[in-house]
């Protein structure tokens, strides 16, 4: 028996066989179920057609990937930034930190614009969530989570309900009453059951439905409601780290991004991987603009002067604009069309940890490990159109 | 959960994944590069971010004139 010592937590009958043996306790498709360890061998064996090896199964991948690449490479006449060429160096940015919001005992993770242009939610490792007035910094709610490590957090569409989650695998959600004195705590809603940590939630265009994306490998879709799971996504190799709505509001897509260094792009409706797009080398550093009707990527942003990675990014409004929180405390803002970096904000003590872009395009809100967050604007300057005009 | 598969589950994953995708329809980069330009070419000129908003209608920029004491 000595190929079959291992440690075992439970004895009894398999749930195959029947036969009384120690058993392995693994999750088959979320199920907990335990088979004993001839059972497990025999069921790795079944899926395979007859003579499919490993080495076979590789092989046969990689020829794959590289008919794609060949396919991919065929459309690729021109470089974004060459068609950008004609058009029209962006001017000179002044955005500048309005506001510095502060509160959090420690790192915050992750924050959310609410649809009014003015509240946020922002999470961080205390186990706190606070909803700020982002005009007079007045904190207008703070839940205790029971977890550390809040991971991710997301304002309602109505502004009338948070969700959030993190280390306790799950995505509360919880409605936001006026009543000061009442315990938001009391009226919680756990939506989403991961098997890892979460480490992505938001909703879809309205307060019924949110999507979240989880240490385990997979993104879910879920009923705010009853909290069942809608649709699932599997298709990830390693933890998914962050995921994104396609902006349009009859979209059925979304992009998760993943430490199998891909990002797939996924159809809500099917629960299917439509595309998927692998050509970041490690941890991220750079910025890569892929586009989804060429399937391929069109442009890095990168600097050799920039060594630290890039933890979040966002668009501006007209998506002239990329957004980047790096971990060595800056902000870098990128000329998306013509591949150059524009500016630099500075004003974070440690790791910018997220970067949101408020809806309506005025500000942008900055979240970093230094526990605070920072609301940033542009400054009006009419008269550099005079200066132009001029010349 | 992709931590609970096997090897071969896995890699069995990826290759379904990939025959899917060589056969997606593919367009040519130089004409949705123009289409990606113009549209945010037309975008741009409403982007507060670029073109910054005039002092009275930015509420952070209030609090110079000091405190009014009733």
């Amino acid at each position: 028996m000595c190929d079959q010592t291992f440690m075992a937590i439970t004895f009894g009958p398999c749930d195959n066989c029947s036969t009384t043996s120690p058993l392995m306790n693994i999750y088959i498709k979320n199920e907990p179920t335990n088979y004993c360890s001839f059972c497990v061998e025999m069921m790795a064996c079944q899926g395979l057609l007859k003579g499919e090896t490993l080495a076979s199964l590789k092989n046969e991948s990689e020829s794959l990937k590289k008919k794609l690449e060949e396919e991919r490479a065929k459309l690729h006449d021109v470089e974004l930034h060459q068609v950008a060429e004609k058009i029209e160096v962006v001017s000179a940015l002044s955005i500048k930190t309005r506001r510095v919001l502060k509160g959090h005992g420690n790192k915050v993770l992750c924050m959310d614009w609410c649809k009014d242009k003015r509240r946020l939610v922002s999470s961080s490792q205390d186990g706190k969530v606070i909803v700020w007035d982002g005009f007079t910094l007045n904190k207008e709610h703070a839940v205790p989570m029971p977890c550390t490590w809040v991971m991710a957090c997301a304002y309602a569409p109505s502004g009338c309900a948070i969700a959030c989650g993190g280390l306790d695998n799950k995505c509360s959600v919880y409605p936001l009453s006026l009543d000061k004195n009442e315990n938001l705590a009391a009226k919680k809603k756990s939506v989403a059951m991961h098997t890892n940590y979460l480490s992505g939630c938001t909703f879809t265009n309205s307060d019924m439905q949110i999507l979240t994306s989880s240490g385990d490998g997979t993104c879910a879709l879920w009923d705010v409601e009853s909290g069942q799971l809608l649709q699932s996504f599997h298709g990830h190799t390693a933890d998914v780290l962050s995921l994104d709505l396609a902006p349009s509001e009859t979209g059925n897509t979304f992009v998760s991004g993943g430490c199998d260094k891909k990002a797939n792009v996924w159809d809500m409706r099917s629960g299917q991987n439509v595309q998927s797009f692998e050509t970041h080398e490690s941890d991220i550093n750079c910025c890569r603009l892929y586009d989804l009707r060429a399937d391929r990527e069109v442009a890095v942003y990168q600097k050799d002067s920039i060594i630290f990675g890039v933890s979040s990014l966002d668009f501006s409004l007209s998506g002239r604009l990329l957004f980047g929180g790096y971990n060595d405390y800056t902000i870098n803002i990128w000329d998306v069309l013509k591949g150059n970096r524009v500016s630099m904000l500075f004003g974070h003590e440690n790791r910018v940890s997220t970067v949101k872009v408020s809806p309506d395009g005025t500000s942008v809100c900055s979240a970093s490990w230094d526990n605070t967050l920072r609301v940033s604007r542009a400054l009006g300057m009419p008269w550099l159109l005079v200066l132009y005009s001029l010349t | 959960m992709a931590r609970d598969m096997t090897d071969k589950e896995i890699l069995k994953m990826e290759l379904d994944q990939l025959k899917k995708e060589v056969s997606t329809p593919r367009t040519p980069v130089g004409a949705n590069c123009q289409e990606t330009i113009s549209f945010v070419e037309g975008l741009a000129a409403d982007d507060p971010l670029i073109k910054g908003v005039p002092d009275d209608k930015n509420p952070y920029k209030g609090d110079k004139g000091g405190c009014i004491i009733t």
